[in-house]
Formats: C-alpha cells, structure tokens, sequence
C-alpha cells in the first residue's frame, strides 16, 4: 500500500485544479453552471481520499458526523426561499468559520496535551520529546482567531438578516471596547504562539475571538450586509489555508487562498460601489455620524394602482429599479409578469440594478432571473444611468438609499458621496413602498418628496398585483 | 512536510489565481460566485476530518466531530444553494453573445 499516500495526494491535487478551473467557469454566465459541478466534483474526490488516509481514528464517527451535516444543510438548503439567499450563505460560511476554529482548536489542545511534530505525508504522530514549531502554532492560532471571528459574526449576521435581530446595538465607546477585545485576543494569541500553550489560555482565548466576531458585527446595519458576508467569506477562505499550513493539508491551502483572495477582491469592489472604505463599513456606526442633514421641502404625493398603470402602459420608455423591498415581498414574478404585460403593448421596459441593491451583490439579479427575466433587459447602473432623462416612467420598487438625491447633493447626510441611480431624471418616477417611514438606513429620501415622483404605497407584491390587474382591465 | 518558502510560493500564486479569477467577473455572477467560493472554502471538511481522526480523548473527540458537522455544512449547503442560484440562470433564455452585464 505504498502508493496510497501518492494516490491521496493526486486526488488533492486533482481537487484543487477542479476547484480553480470550476471558479474560472463559475465567472462566466453560460458556463456557471458546469462550473459548481466541476468543483463540487473536486470536493468529493478530496473527502473520499481524505477517509482513506491512514492513520485516521473515528471514522465511524467521522462517517456519522459527515452524513448528519451534508443530510442537514442539504435538506435546509433545497428548501429555502430564494429570497432568503444572503442569510443561507452567511450561516454555510459561519459554519466552514466555524470549522476552522475547531480544528485550530483540536489541534492546539492536541500541543498543549502531548508533545507532536508534524512528518512527511502530512500525519501526526506523537513524539514524546520534540514541541511543535512556533510558526505551525503561530498559523494555527491566527486560523483559528479569524475562523472563530468568521464563525460569530456569520452567525450574527444570519440572524440579522433572517429578522431575528432588527436592532443595530450601540454603544458609547464600542470601537475601544471592540478594540480592546481584539487586543485581548491577539496577545493572548501571541502568548499561545510563543509556547504557553494551557487549555485556560485557549479557552480564554477562543472566548475572546467569538467575542470580538459578535461584537464587530452587531452594530453593522443591514444595508451593509453584503459587504460583511462577503468580508467573513474571504475570512473563513483565510482560516482554512492557515490550517491548512498547519496540517500540511495542500487541497486546504490552495482552495482557502484562492477563495480569500477572490473574497478579499469582492468585497472591496462592492465597498467602492457604495463609495465608502472597508473600514467605514465597518466601524463607521453607518447612520450615526454628526451634521445637521438638510431638511426636506413638500410633501410626498399619493397615486393609485390604476393612474400608475395607465401612465406606464401609455409611456415609451419604463425602467424598473428593485431594491431590497422587492426580495422581502417576494414580488419578483409579479414585477417581472407586469413588465412583460408592459412589453407586449411596446413599451421598452428595462431593469435597473444598483451594484449593491439588496443584501447580497447581485441578490436582485439572482431574483430577476429567478423569475425568468432575460440577461439583456438588465443594466448595470452606469450603463442605465444616461438613459434616465429619456425615460418616461422610473418605476422604483423596494429600493431607497440606492435612488436617494440627497447622496449627490446633501454632504452631511451619511450616504452622502454614494454613486446613485438617477431615476429623479426620468420623466415620471413612480415609488412602490410599504409605508412614509425612511428605509434601513433610517435616511429622508429626497426623492420622494420630488415634484415628479409619486408615492404608491403597499406591500410590493399586492402593489405589483394592483399594477398587473390595471392593466389587464386596460386591455380587455 | 511543505518547507516553508514553498508554502509562501503557494500561498502567492493561489491568491493571484483568486484575484484574477474574480477580475473579471459581471455583476451578475457576484451572488453565485460569493456562494460558489463559499462552497470552495467547505475543503475544511478535509481538515475537520484529519483534526477528529487524530483526536485521542472525548474532549477533543467532540471537538473534531463538531468541526466536521460544520465543515460538512458547509461544503453541502454552499453546493446546493450555489447550484440552485446558477440552475436559475440557465433556465432564462438569453439571446448568443448578449448575457453578462457588460
């Protein structure tokens, strides 16, 4: 059986290429699909090698805790509502956080209990006289403290976005305390590192780490969300490549690096579409920032289902902005069967779609096509954002801080610099939104209150409804 | 084992191939490939799986069955949420040359 390590080895590698080359397709539209098969074929293969490895004890238990977790996150992951997506990716990759902790954690004990040292092939075997190396400590101690931040904050913003925690939590002084955590970790971090390796410091240690994951995220607003998950992915990506260092683990660390790279990149594109720093993001306490924002003259004026309808159905040009608000009411079918009632009466209706509309990036196109809409009606917001002033009607659905005016004109306004949708350009604007309250961010929209916006108040299914129904009795 | 300027080489090249790969990507594709490389990331099954097969007592046992529970979760969910999300692409028929957003 001398050729079994040989043959782990090319399966790993073998998975690590399926992984790159599956991303490489994941990141063209016609060839997505084939691409999450690719990798998830590279995955299999790494897991059936990995329980081939010799030397492994538990493996009934392994086998056990494998079925459990694929059976349980398969069976919720079939199941949910598409609308609910950002949550569902937050909550897997808390969990892949979350694993990385522990195996930071299973082998830290494993030091601190008996003396290892790491040999070819990438086994342990116990070796009563030598330690492990600083820098494999080092590693795993720094794997763990991002996986367990990754891990609590995932976690939080799930339960952010699933509705459980609707309340930003803020308090005097919370970036010191923040700060102080995250210092406290560190240094205990580092003493772990240096060779004082108790199972008190690494409790200690791995308390303070959560800590600081659910401390940083509770005060981040739910506008900002994607750009936490997608900063926690490229974290957990992190984690397992440093664990990966530390089990010697090549499949691990190819796959953890590539993916915190590309998670690195991502999310500092969606910061940039919201014309704010990472840092900002995250400790800027969005919405709390001094100045006296502008007050707002006139009034917000009502319309009804059926004045709205004939206004589109009679206009050349319609452009429809989703945001968030469309998600939560589920309206997209109903959006999309409107745009094509539009369509067949020869009105040129197009999709517009803010770079980070919704809570995830993306999360408006995933919904659109969802509900069958074809790439081409969809524009991105500096293709459509010319295209403003010759559009009749600009019907807004669910979306707020992303076709706020006030970001261009009002610098002590929180959003203020943020690139927006023009729709205040367009001839008419039509606003689809539940109540008079402000959105997420808690800002005045300007636009609301402008002389060619009408407000057309409800829940964006019943209005997208009111909307489909008007025009239908138009036609008949 | 992995001398230790080869795993910095490795560490480089991976995280240009990361960063190049996601370059050039369409906003459209941003959710599914959040989600795919989320899927990627569930390798630390691997990991959860070596960590509980070398645990030697109950503590550490339960640990690594708790790592591998997750990291199972991980790699399970992210497929099927990111094979869902990307089945929905396929279904909306876009005309040859025209999909992706620029």
């Amino acid at each position: 059986m001398a050729w079994l390590p040989d043959l782990i080895k090319a399966c790993y590698f073998l998975a690590a290429l399926l992984f790159i080359l599956g991303l490489k397709r994941m990141s063209s539209p016609r060839t997505a699909r084939g691409g999450i098969v690719w990798a998830g074929v590279g995955m299999l293969l790494a897991v059936v090698a990995t329980f081939a490895l010799p030397d492994l004890h538990n493996r009934g238990l392994m086998l056990a805790a494998v079925l459990i977790g694929v059976a349980a996150a398969w069976w919720s992951g079939r199941r949910v509502a598409m609308t609910a997506m950002p949550q569902m990716v937050a909550l897997y990759n808390g969990m892949g956080g979350g694993a990385a902790a522990a195996i930071g954690a299973a082998e830290l004990i494993g030091y601190a209990g008996r003396s290892v040292v790491l040999i070819d092939g990438g086994q342990f075997t116990a070796n009563g006289g030598s330690a492990p190396s600083t820098p494999q400590v080092a590693l795993a101690v720094l794997g763990a403290l991002i996986g367990a931040i990754s891990f609590s904050g995932s976690l939080i913003a799930f339960a952010k976005l699933q509705g459980w925690l609707d309340r930003r939590f803020v308090f005097p002084g919370q970036r010191v305390v923040n700060m102080l955590v995250l210092a406290a970790a560190v240094v205990i971090g580092a003493l772990l590192a240096a060779g004082h390796l108790t199972l008190p410091l690494i409790g200690a240690f791995f308390g303070l780490a959560l800590l600081f994951g659910l401390m940083m995220t509770l005060p981040i607003g739910g506008a900002d969300m994607p750009v936490v998950i997608s900063l926690y992915n490229a974290f957990t990506g992190l984690a397992v490549a440093f664990e990966g260092f530390v089990l010697q683990n090549e499949a691990m660390i190819i796959a953890g690096t590539v993916v915190g790279a590309a998670g690195t990149l991502l999310t500092q594109l969606m910061a940039k579409a919201m014309n704010r720093s990472l840092g900002n993001v995250l400790f800027g306490n969005f919405g709390a920032g001094g100045g006296v924002a502008q007050a707002i003259e006139g009034a917000q004026k009502p319309i009804e289902a059926s004045d709205a309808a004939v206004m589109m159905a009679y206009a050349e040009r319609v452009v429809i902005v989703p945001g968030y608000g469309m998600a939560v009411a589920q309206a997209q079918h109903k959006v999309w069967e409107f745009a094509q009632l539009l369509i067949a009466r020869g009105v040129k209706v197009k999709f517009a779609i803010h770079p980070v509309a919704g809570r995830m990036p993306g999360h408006m196109n995933v919904l659109l096509a969802e509900a069958g809409v074809p790439y081409d009606l969809i524009a991105d917001m500096d293709d459509i954002n010319p295209e403003f002033p010759a559009t009749d009607v600009a019907l807004v659905i669910g979306a707020n801080d992303v076709v706020n005016p006030l970001a261009k004109t009002d610098p002590a306004s929180p959003i203020y610099g943020m690139p927006i949708l023009d729709v205040a350009d367009a001839r008419q604007v039509i606003v689809v939104k539940r109540g008079k309250g402000t959105g997420f961010a808690g800002i005045e929209n300007a636009l609301f209150y402008a002389d060619n916006a009408r407000m057309l108040y409800g829940d964006g299914q019943a209005a997208a409804g009111a909307l489909v129904a008007a025009l239908k009795t138009l036609d008949a | 084992m992995i001398d230790g300027f080869l795993a910095l080489y490795i560490f480089m090249l991976a995280a240009f191939t990361g960063y190049e790969i996601i370059a050039r990507v369409p906003v459209i594709l941003h959710t599914p490939l959040m989600s795919g490389s989320n899927f990627i990331h569930g390798i630390v099954l691997v990991g959860a799986m070596i960590a509980l097969g070398h645990a030697e007592n109950s503590f550490e046992i339960a640990i690594g069955f708790a790592g591998v529970l997750l990291g199972a979760g991980n790699a399970a969910g992210g497929y099927v949420v990111t094979e869902r999300m990307l089945e929905m692409f396929k279904t909306s028929k876009p005309k040859p040359g025209s999909e992706g957003a620029k």
